[in-house]
């Protein structure tokens, strides 16, 4: 009889994973999960919250990380145990949506103004952008989509005169009619 | 029946509800008002401590030995820090305790008050869970919630921080109701498929090997009597960690010692070469496991633990079972049982064939002396004439300690404590008098270190105050020995502040401390000197002097796997085992 593990964790490729947690929204809550990743070395890309059943004072919690399957199970276990969480689903599993919301500056300055101008506002159409803000030599865009949409928009308007970002994490939840 | 009370009432009814009968503690000005409740009443008693290191060493001391919550009350600021040391070891070796905290009032909360802390802010990291007290409406129930939190699941330490208004604030009082949380809810029955799964491939097993740990005390006493039915039942050999030591006796021929860095080779060799490890309440912690690619390498490993995160951390498993142990063992035993299995006789015949042929290396071996006293033989000795009696043991941190877990052998749960997961030095006697507390008639003994006793060693003026006749049992060797032999092992011998200057006159400091002192350094005379201790009706410190330079082994070398252990008849130089890589390793 063989065990079925031979191959030690560092020879395991890292991965993306997205969890939602859902967690009782007491004082502090949010510095147990982010002292958990830090207190353990794990890798936070990008964490967002906020209350979603105010009765219940239910928070939602998406979190997207990168390890190791073995490291991902035990991120998983680890937030799973602690007192104030309820559930911890990993959504990369199952069928999912993710979106990401950013604020994007831009602004046109020097001789090839007008033609920055106008294509920033092309890619804004084309990537379904928001214009929020307007001045004579700026645009702030909002956008919605999945991360890799918000990434590839920032870097086209990197050309044409990004100033400034600001964006929120991902938020994401299961397709379908079944709740978490 | 809800009744109206101030906060620190509160408190005090909450403990009695609770079944409190004894709570460890320092006052200071944030915990006043608790401490003037607790003057007006007589069923809770306190106990004052020294130092709030110890006095949560203390309540784990008590929580260990009784299996009921520890509870702890220090103040404010300071009085908070001092306990983290202690919480973090609870944390770690998984030792249920409540710890009230005060803390300056609500309105002056992060305006860097006298004496503030961020105690939640500190100790979120070494408790199982923490509370801040804003209201006074909530204190009941986190009171009562905390208490189910530190004993259910896989216990743990927790902090309840009170401001000083809320202690003096009154609102309505609500007893200990059944308790169902809203989110946290362990599990502690196996799923029994697997658990099914499990005993059929026990039943199958040629080389298989109990691995139990911590867990099984943890669960109670009934656990450690299910594990020896188990085992009888299946005439499986049986190793424990440090943590696990007295769930199975020692006195048993299926007792392989402990396993571990410092574990006996027969212990060792059984799980590096076992078809079968049956890990129950243990974590495959580091200090088991060796080098980890090189850990039994040719087992299937089944893992019984009430943490899911304790299941695939370290070691990736083949069946995990998530439940309390005497839980899952109880359906082991049933199921085993019930479907008439026999154990594979003729491959175990085989098995401990092999298995005593590992014990006949005697690896507990050591050089015996006329002259001077080996501490492997103190520790023998005190074994031997303590083993009738209603004995306890705990430790400090160190050599000492390994000798003690080597040479005191134990057939009872919850009559060893020591700090295994964090090892903390200064342990010992503050959990001796937790342990005397719980058990006015027992006979407790730290088995200490020169060093290590030096870190608590105020506490000796508690144990004179509440007349707990704690023995003090120092292996006084001049040094830090664990710390010497590491030297010796990885810096090649080049004794960097290990040494133990300037120590006190242990015998004098004794009778400073309203003890008796006792000093012995002949082996003819040691016998007589460990029954003086014995007799004496209070507390002592015994100054025992023994060899200097010992090492400590058999020990499996950093960065080692199981078959590459230092034996005591190793003939070679122990500063060439280790290579550079191992060197890194603590
Ligand atoms: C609080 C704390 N500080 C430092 C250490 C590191 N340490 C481990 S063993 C040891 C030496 C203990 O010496 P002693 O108590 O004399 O025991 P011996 O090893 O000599 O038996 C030290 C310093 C520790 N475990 N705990
Ligand atoms: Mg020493």
């Amino acid at each position: 009889m063989k065990s079925h593990y031979s191959d030690p964790t560092t020879s395991q490729i890292v991965e993306r994973r997205v969890l939602c947690v859902l967690v009782d929204n007491e004082p502090g809550v949010l510095a147990r999960i982010a002292g958990l990743f830090s207190g353990r070395g794990y890798n936070i890309e990008s964490l967002t919250v906020s209350e979603t059943e105010h009765e219940k004072h239910l928070s939602r919690i998406t979190i997207v990380t990168s390890g190791t399957p073995n490291v991902l199970n035990q991120i998983e276990a680890q937030l799973d145990r602690m007192v104030p969480v309820h559930r911890v689903v990993n959504l990369a599993a199952k069928a999912s949506i993710e979106r990401e919301l950013a604020l994007v500056k831009v602004s046109q300055n020097g001789p090839d103004r007008s033609e920055h101008r106008m294509e920033a506002l092309r890619l804004a159409t084309a990537f379904g952008a928001k214009t929020v803000d307007a001045t004579l030599n700026s645009f702030i865009f909002e956008l919605a989509g999945p991360a890799d949409d918000v990434e590839r928009f920032i870097n086209l308007m990197t050309a044409i005169g990004l100033v400034e970002v600001s964006r929120t994490g991902a938020a994401a939840i299961g397709r379908g009619a079944e709740p978490m | 029946m809800s009744e109206t009370m101030t906060g620190a009432e509160m408190v005090v009814r909450a403990l009695q509800d609770q079944d409190v009968q004894h709570i460890f503690g320092y006052p200071g000005g944030a915990v006043l008002p608790i401490y003037d409740a607790l003057f007006q009443q007589n069923s809770v008693e306190h106990i004052l401590v020294r130092h709030e290191q110890g006095a949560v060493h203390s309540a784990e001391g008590y929580a260990r030995s009784s299996g009921k919550v520890g509870v702890v009350l220090v103040t404010s600021g300071p009085g908070a820090t001092n306990a983290v040391t202690g919480l973090t070891d609870a944390l770690l070796d998984s030792i249920p305790l409540v710890c009230f905290t005060g803390q300056v009032p609500t309105h002056l909360i992060g305006s860097d008050a006298f004496q503030e802390c961020d105690t939640v802010g500190i100790t979120r990291h070494c408790t199982k869970h923490n509370y801040l007290v804003k209201r006074i409406e909530d204190l009941p129930r986190i009171i009562h919630e905390a208490f189910y939190v530190a004993r259910s699941g896989r216990p743990g330490p927790v902090v309840i921080d009170i401001p000083k208004d809320i202690q003096f604030a009154s609102g309505t009082y609500l007893p200990p109701g059944d308790m169902i949380h809203k989110s946290y809810r362990p599990r502690t029955e196996g799923d029994s498929s697997r658990i099914e799964a499990a005993v059929a491939m026990m039943a199958k097993a040629k080389r298989p090997v109990f691995y139990t740990g911590g867990g099984i005390i943890n669960a109670g006493p009934e656990a450690s009597r299910l594990l020896r039915e188990f085992a009888k039942l299946t005439g499986f050999p049986v190793t424990s960690t440090l943590m696990g030591l007295g769930a199975f006796p020692a006195n048993s021929p299926q007792w392989l010692g402990m396993l571990g860095m410092h574990g006996t080779y027969e212990a060792n060799l059984a799980m590096h070469g076992c078809d079968l490890m049956i890990n129950l309440g243990a974590r495959f912690d580091d200090r088991i496991t060796g080098r980890l690619d090189a850990f039994s390498p040719d087992s299937r490993k089944i893992h019984v633990d009430i943490d899911p995160s304790s299941i695939n951390k370290n070691v990736k498993v083949d069946l995990g079972i998530v439940g309390d142990c005497a839980k899952v063992l109880a359906e082991m035993v049933r199921i085993w049982k019930e479907k008439k299995y026999q154990p594979e006789a003729e491959a175990l015949k085989g098995w401990w064939g092999e298995i005593n042929k590992w014990r006949g290396r005697n690896s507990l071996g050591y050089a015996r002396s006329k002259d001077i006293i080996k501490p492997q033989y103190a520790i023998e000795r005190l074994y031997e004439l303590t083993k009738d009696r209603n004995t306890y043991v705990t430790t400090e941190v160190g050599q000492h300690q390994m000798w003690a877990a080597q040479h005191f052998h134990f057939n009872e749960p919850n009559r060893w404590l020591t700090s295994g997961g964090l090892g903390t030095m200064g342990y010992g006697l503050p959990a001796a008098i937790g342990v005397q507390k719980a058990h006015r008639d027992a006979l407790v003994i730290d088995i200490a270190g020169e060093a290590s006793i030096l870190m608590n060693m105020q506490e000796m003026s508690t144990a004179a105050q509440y007349r707990l006749p704690v023995k003090v049992f120092i292996l006084n060797n001049e040094y830090m020995g664990m710390v010497r032999q590491w030297q010796e092992l990885l810096h090649g011998g080049r004794y960097s502040e290990s040494y133990s200057q300037a120590l006190p006159d242990f015998v004098k400091l004794a009778d400073a401390y309203h003890a008796h002192g006792i000093r012995c350094a002949d082996p003819a005379k040691l016998d007589d000197a460990i029954r003086e201790m014995i007799d004496y009706p209070g507390p002592v410190i015994f100054d025992c002097l023994v060899a200097k330079e010992e090492n400590c082994l058999p020990m499996i070398p950093s960065g080692k796997a199981h078959n590459e252990m230092i034996l005591p008849d190793f003939a070679g130089e122990i500063g060439d085992v280790i290579d550079a890589k191992g060197k890194q390793l603590v």
